[in-house]
């Protein structure tokens, strides 16, 4: 009997999973159904699930309407860079902190991730105050530095988290083989710690391309990304859901796609440490 | 050539002083063991003499050349670890290479040390898988070997068997022995098991916090322990200590007596207890032994098989001249 109580409880656990999942995957579905939408079916009570007519009128306008591929092309850069440049930096501070860490490691380690919790907004005005300043205003330069900023925190934790995984005696051992500091971060620790860099850095420019406060504050046009051309087919009067909705597929859907070919590399690097 | 030479060598973690000033002399071509309870400071020992950790002050001498500032890699020690620390990235093959790779040895040499070491290591067939599917005794192989082509002026060993379980540690106690007979270089071997100090060493430094309480070869510790706790120590089992009147007969504040050392008998005897426990090992019967009066339990080893069982009562002589006196102090009173 114990047998059939086992795969009792696995098929409650896997329909848990499944009501979850769709429940979380659901809001995506809906907007990519919407997009296909007229105007009229996409506010139409009670909802039209799936028997609606299929159009692609929504596509063609908003394509017509603003740039998609200049949109593209700024999130692609804003998430890249931040992203690049984040890790340059967080590499050395992690390690320190994962194989060298002082007294006040921790102290530093809660106090870059209190940063997160103050609100973005909190600091909009210096920020903006500091972009006018500086004449950053709308550039891609100013943004890629904020979403690097903001999101460094994260990345310092997570690879963190990836080193401290790493025994120090293999490290020891690449010194004591004659290895220089070079040599150890390039042959030893680096190839180790890949899945965690990969999903560090997936993660992270995840997070910065959907980043929509900073980039809907510090750009107009010359540097708005994809969530700038999301926000600007949400409007207070007229009908624009069905519109709205294609221009979210349209800037999901890259990132949607780098998630799932990417996930098994995600899943690993996130539960890495955990599943040994 | 590998003599190390320790002076006056102290260490301190903030304000905890873990090796108080200490001298020692390790000569070229010597096994020598340290050995002591966890937390006697021989790891740290070890790791200052491999560069691991930087001494707080005094001098370490590696061949004539001071080499207490410098790196681990300058050093010319190979170090083997608890936890083997093999590359799990790498294959058997590049894990051995990878000091030689370090010391830009040439393709063909590297080569041919490789196979040598594989061939002596029995890991021919292994070069091309990664240390995650090679057995716990297979991994310390390859630590060995990539100990091995590095040609050191001497090997440093933290506890390398111990992960390992009872059978292949003897194994291994054995084959370590026998690379040094073969390789005649300095060996250091950190270990807190007096049975893998007795049976490899030259040379045994026993260590307690920090403090070298003695160094010796096995046999000189065995039969002149200078202390009481190196009595303790070293022998398994453990030395029995009297005190009280039966040591002041003696003149000594304790003395004590190996238990390979008491004969037994059913009639007659020096001492009279009753057997607890007894332990038959076939070649070798072991009596726990209360109520002696003496001290609370006395360990008692008889040779072959002998039939005490629990409750009887045994009576024991020890053999005068095996007998250790110790002073007040806990040192040896010649």
């Amino acid at each position: 009997m114990a047998r059939a109580v086992t795969t009792n409880r696995k098929l409650a656990n896997t329909a848990v999973a499944w009501i979850i999942g769709l429940l979380i995957f659901f809001p995506i579905l809906w907007t990519i159904l919407t997009s296909f939408k007229t105007e009229a079916q996409a506010i139409a009570n009670p909802p039209i699930f799936l028997r609606f007519d299929w159009t692609l009128e929504n596509y063609a306008i908003v394509q017509e309407r603003s740039d998609y591929m200049r949109f593209l092309w700024n999130s692609v850069i804003l998430a890249g860079a931040s992203t690049v440049l984040g890790i340059i930096v967080a590499v050395p501070a992690a390690w320190s902190m994962a194989f060298v860490p002082s007294k006040r490691t921790k102290d530093i380690l809660l106090w870059m991730l209190s940063t997160k919790m103050l609100p973005a907004v909190g600091v909009l005005y210096p920020i903006y105050l500091l972009f006018i300043q500086l004449g950053l205003l709308d550039s891609r330069v100013g943004l890629v530095v904020v979403l690097m900023l903001i999101n460094l925190p994260i990345i310092v934790w997570m690879l963190y988290t990836y080193f401290r995984e790493i025994p120090g005696e293999i490290l020891e051992a690449a010194r004591m083989d004659g290895a220089t500091l070079r040599d150890e971060i390039l042959y030893v620790l680096t190839p180790m710690a890949i899945p965690g860099i990969a999903s560090t850095l997936l993660l992270n420019f995840i997070l910065a391309w959907n980043e929509a406060f900073w980039t809907l504050n510090l750009t107009s046009v010359d540097a708005a990304p994809l969530t700038a051309f999301i926000a600007s087919y949400s409007s207070p009067e007229g009908l624009f859901f069905a519109k709205l909705s294609a221009a979210s597929t349209m800037a999901i859907a890259p990132i949607l796609i780098l998630g799932w070919f990417s996930q098994k590399q995600l899943v690993r690097g996130l539960t890495f440490g955990a599943v040994k | 050539m590998g003599r190390i030479v320790l002076e006056k060598v102290t260490k301190s973690f903030g304000d905890v002083n873990v090796i108080p000033p200490l001298d020692l002399e390790i000569d070229d071509g010597e096994f020598v063991v340290f050995v002591g309870p966890s937390g006697c400071g021989k790891s740290t020992l070890l790791r200052l003499i491999a560069g691991l950790e930087d001494v707080t002050s005094g001098a370490i001498t590696i061949d004539g050349t001071d080499a207490t500032d410098l790196p681990p890699a300058k050093r010319r020690l190979a170090m083997v670890f608890q936890s083997y620390a093999l590359y799990p990235h790498m294959t058997v093959r590049k894990n051995i290479a990878f000091p030689m790779k370090m010391a830009g040895v040439p393709d063909d040499e590297q080569k041919r040390r490789i196979d040598g070491a594989a061939k002596a290591l029995n890991l021919t067939d292994y070069l091309d898988r990664r240390p995650g599917q090679l057995s716990g005794g297979q991994r310390q192989r390859v630590a060995i070997g990539r100990a091995i082509v590095r040609e050191p002026a001497a090997f440093l060993f933290d506890e390398p068997l111990s992960n390992l379980d009872a059978a292949l540690r003897v194994g291994m106690r054995l084959e370590i022995s026998e690379l040094h007979e073969r390789l005649a270089t300095t060996m250091v071997y950190v270990t807190h098991d007096q049975v893998e100090a007795m049976t490899m060493a030259d040379k045994i430094v026993v260590l307690r916090a920090g403090n070298i309480e003695q160094v010796g070869s096995p046999l000189e510790l065995y039969r002149t322990p200078s202390n009481l706790f190196v009595a303790g120590f070293i022998g398994s089992p453990r030395m029995n200590f009297i005190e009280g009147n039966a040591a002041s007969q003696h003149g000594a504040a304790t003395i004590g007596i190996r238990p390979e050392h008491i004969e037994v008998s059913d009639t007659s005897g020096d001492w009279t207890g009753t057997v607890s426990v007894s332990e038959h090992l076939g070649s070798d019967t072991f009596f726990h032994v209360h109520g002696t009066g003496l001290a609370e339990s006395m360990t008692v080893r008889a040779s072959g098989e002998v039939g005490f069982k629990h409750g009887d009562t045994i009576h024991m002589t020890p053999r005068a001249d095996m007998m250790h006196r110790f002073d007040g102090q806990g040192l040896r009173v010649q």
